[in-house]
């Protein structure tokens, strides 16, 4: 089947198939999500093709979900946490005119969640895909720009240089002073780039239950976490790893434990914290929980 | 042409294949777990339909495809020809996949490509066919996918079986994977699963 | 009170909204056509077919409208529309030896067989702004020469007929032509892959590598041997017949370059190459092309990789605008999660130090 891009009066120059991919990429995207399930952590090269949105913007991510979507999924894209950032709403609206998919924007009747940067709080579940857009797939690249040598760096499990890194932080800044794509091991054997999300994040890609795909389309990566898969964020054992805590709740729905968004109110200092995953602080506002900000409207 | 080499593909390519795929794909990542294939084509004889759908879900003209004996020959190259584009693979090495009938009879596992240790991934994915997933020896499954430990029962095997997959494992991160199709569904054996057999 | 920022489908939609006025301007002046733009900015029409490679003028011309004469945005929809037609094969390699040429320079002969053609070039004008343009005034007929055109073999290869340039094209025995478009980069590339990137390659990034290596950094020693502009006829072998079928012409720059000699104790002294090829009229990126090429070839010539533009991983990774301008533009979508982190981490470590050193006033001295 195809879908016509265009209005109907406009002369047809160009139409597309289902999910905007020709089935020839798809399957080539499709056997190498396969390789990189039975692989965890291996950045399988794929010949990513260009998107019609910019390489840097979502391209792995959208050729990923593009390969694995079909009429009965129902798809969840975040940017940030949040459903309704622009790349978001527009990554959401391009699956809705190619592939006239039912959107959602909560977590827990998602079958597929696109994501950019956060894992959602609600924990996810068996049966669901999580496909992360991840502009640098590669954990050493900034330690060793050729892709020559962090190769043979993986094929011999040489991982010193990333430790060395880490160490070197620790000894300048007296912490790991790395707070967002921070490095995970899997499954024991390769070190993997969780994508730039939050290390706040990296616990809940350990013994996921969700299925977990990575796309990087302008470096041609694409890799996976299977479910139920040891995930384990490298640190020291006089230097654990540990998650940024936040020292007060969400101003909106009151929640702990979760990652928060710092708004600026003013240019003197005011400030608050909310929830960073808006499907999570709606679900929790309106079962009846209330943050200080609500408390405070309630009060007026 | 014959003309049984022409009929029996999918009826809707598109939506045939991404069913396909993801019953394999869920497959995969849950090691042991057995997924129904819904896509149906009429293969010629002593190629199943699973396995067929697998194919067609997969192959295409950049993958040459392995065929064992029991399914050499003009009229199975030729639907698979005809309806994917896969040529022949000169070699079990040189195949991205194999298709398997006789799966008792399977050469050993190490004359597929493994993969190298820079491109664990280039290695052959092989799709046995199998009377039944549920009724064999039942393995012990674990590993990524298993949540703690999977179990599976497919017949028949391929001889010394459990030796070659522990060679296998061994190997890793190179290997072959393995796609189990069987009149129930489809069930995934990846390089990282680990089998042991239930004493009884 | 805050509420969290909603509405990002209306912005979008306002947003384009407000970029299709702006893109149609003044409405009291004309639309633009698509023939408008193939025949008068034809060499902008051509880059985008180059570097989107896709070679269809009324499409690419389509695509600069949309993007507002921005080329590297047409090039990226060119692009985009271009990865979603199948494929039906390969052609034939082109003969550019049998090119209909409207335009063949050598710098490396006074004459030679086919002459010197100087074509429809901008060497010689004189860059002063023509007011009459601008006023639209009526242009003559060309005058074109109505002999019969006389066969115009390649100087590579009659420098090639002496022996005294390597051969060309030589790849391992039983390669096969890769595809740049299908599958994955990996390096180190073959020349042929290699040829595909900088044959689509942004312009103005091959231009300033080329520039460099005149510079010193990398020198080649290049002559043009000679750059010829003009159609050529692709083919296509179909398995059922036994002749090829002709598909159509497409014009394309060509530019051999003849560098710097090689040689030793065993192998005679030869010149080398570097080969430039784009659609369409654009000698700048052909040279640029074989210059870059050359450089790129140090390694399997010998030669020392001291310069970027020798650096083939470096070269190839970078040379590709759609990706570039994907991967800079994308620092401005959202990145507040991330940025918080780094917050966070700056304001813990910052207290730990006041703690540390009393709190006092803030010291110059860098650590």
């Amino acid at each position: 089947m195809s879908t016509s891009l265009k209005g109907e009066n406009a002369p047809e120059i160009a139409a597309y198939n289902f999910a905007y991919l020709d089935e020839q990429t798809k399957r080539m995207i499709r056997r190498a999500i396969l390789k990189g399930i039975a692989i965890p952590g291996y950045q399988v090269p794929f010949a990513s093709r260009e998107m019609p949105m910019p390489y840097g913007w979502g391209t792995g991510g959208v050729q990923v979900t593009a390969a694995i979507i079909g009429p009965e999924d129902v798809l969840k894209v975040i940017d940030q946490g949040a459903d309704d950032t622009t790349n978001a709403v527009s990554i959401r609206n391009f699956f809705r005119k190619v592939a006239d998919v039912e959107t959602t924007t909560e977590t827990a009747r998602a079958t597929i969640i696109q994501t950019r940067h956060r894992i959602p709080e609600t924990p996810l579940r068996e049966g669901q895909t999580l496909v992360y857009q991840v502009p640098i797939p590669e954990p050493l690249r900034f330690l060793e720009p050729r892709e020559t040598e962090t190769r043979k760096m993986h094929a011999l499990e040489e991982y010193g240089l990333m430790h060395v890194k880490l160490y070197e932080d620790i000894a300048r800044h007296g912490h790991i002073a790395t707070t967002y794509a921070y490095p995970v091991k899997v499954e024991g054997r390769y070190v993997m780039d969780p994508s730039p999300t939050p290390k706040f994040d990296n616990p809940k890609m350990h013994m996921s239950p969700a299925l977990q795909l990575f796309g990087a389309g302008r470096e041609k990566r694409i890799y996976a976490i299977p479910p139920f898969t040891e995930v384990v964020s490298l640190d020291f054992e006089d230097h654990p790893f540990e998650i940024q805590k936040f020292d007060r709740p969400c101003a909106l729905c009151g929640a702990e434990q979760v990652y928060l968004d710092e708004v600026l109110l003013d240019d003197r200092g005011g400030r608050m914290f909310v929830c960073s995953d808006t499907d999570h602080c709606e679900t929790r506002r309106a079962a009846g929980h209330v943050g200080e900000l609500g408390a405070k409207e309630a009060a007026q | 042409m014959l003309s049984e080499q022409i009929i029996g593909g999918f009826s809707s390519p598109v939506f045939d294949a991404q069913s396909t795929f993801r019953a394999l794909m869920d497959a995969f990542a849950r090691p042991g777990s057995i997924h129904a294939i819904k896509a149906g084509t009429q293969p010629p004889p002593s190629l199943s339909a699973g396995a067929a759908a697998v194919a067609l879900t997969l192959c295409d003209n950049d993958t040459p495809l392995w065929l064992d004996a029991a399914l050499q020959g003009a009229v199975v190259s030729g639907w698979l020809g005809f309806h994917s584009g896969a040529a022949v693979a000169a070699t079990p090495a040189d195949a991205h996949f194999a298709l398997v009938a006789d799966t008792a009879n399977l050469i050993a596992l190490d004359n597929f490509a493994q993969g190298t240790q820079e491109y664990p991934d280039r290695s052959t994915t092989l799709v046995l066919q199998v009377a039944s997933l549920t009724s064999g020896e039942p393995l012990v499954l674990e590993g990524p996918g298993t949540n703690g430990m999977a179990s599976l029962a497919p017949t028949p095997l391929p001889r010394h079986f459990i030796e070659q997959w522990k060679q296998n494992n061994a190997r890793f991160p190179r290997g072959v994977d393995l796609v189990l199709v069987a009149p129930e569904g489809v069930a995934c054996l990846p390089r990282t699963t680990r089998i042991g057999i239930v004493r009884a | 009170m805050y509420v969290a920022v909603k509405g990002g489908e209306a912005a979008i939609r306002n947003a384009h909204r407000l970029l299709a006025d702006r893109r149609r301007g003044d409405r009291s002046v004309p639309a633009l056509r698509l023939d408008q733009i193939v025949e008068q900015l034809g060499l902008g029409v051509d880059r985008v077919m180059s570097e989107g490679a896709l070679y269809d003028r009324e499409l690419a011309a389509l695509a600069i409208v949309q993007a507002r004469g921005d080329l590297i945005e047409a090039i990226f929809l060119v692009r985009a529309y271009r990865t979603t037609l199948p494929r039906f094969g390969y052609t034939r390699p082109v003969d550019t030896a049998a090119m209909l040429a409207e335009r063949r320079v050598s710098a490396t002969y006074k004459d030679l067989p086919g002459g010197q053609m100087l074509g429809p070039t901008f060497d010689y004008t004189h860059r002063l702004l023509d007011p009459e343009l601008a006023e639209g005034s009526e242009v003559p007929e060309p005058e074109l020469r109505d002999e019969a055109v006389e066969a115009m073999p390649r100087v590579s290869d009659i420098l090639g007929g002496e022996g005294l340039i390597e051969p060309d094209g030589a790849m391992p025995a039983g390669h096969v032509t890769g595809d740049i478009t299908r599958e994955p980069t990996e390096f180190p590339m073959e020349r042929d892959t290699r040829l595909q990137a900088l044959s689509r390659g942004d312009e103005g990034f091959l231009l300033a590598l080329a520039y460099s290596t005149q510079r010193g950094y990398a020198r080649s020693h290049p002559f043009v041997g000679e750059i010829r502009i003009g159609e050529v006829e692709l083919e296509l072998e179909v398995p059922e017949l036994d002749f090829p079928v002709t598909l159509g012409r497409i014009r394309v720059t060509e530019c051999q370059m003849v560098n710097q000699f090689h040689g030793s104790a065993k192998v005679p002294q030869e010149f080398t190459r570097g080969y430039g090829l784009v659609f369409g009229q654009s000698e700048r990126k052909a040279m640029a092309m074989s210059l870059c090429d050359r450089a790129l070839r140090a390694r399997e010539l010998g030669e020392d990789i001291t310069a970027a533009a020798q650096d083939e991983e470096f070269v190839i990774s970078h040379s590709d605008n759609v990706q570039a301008t994907g991967f800079v533009e994308h620092l401005k979508l959202p990145h507040y999660v991330d940025f918080q982190a780094e917050l966070d981490l700056v304001r813990r470590m910052r207290a730990e130090h006041e703690a540390a050193h009393g709190g006092g006033e803030r010291k110059e001295a860098a650590e």
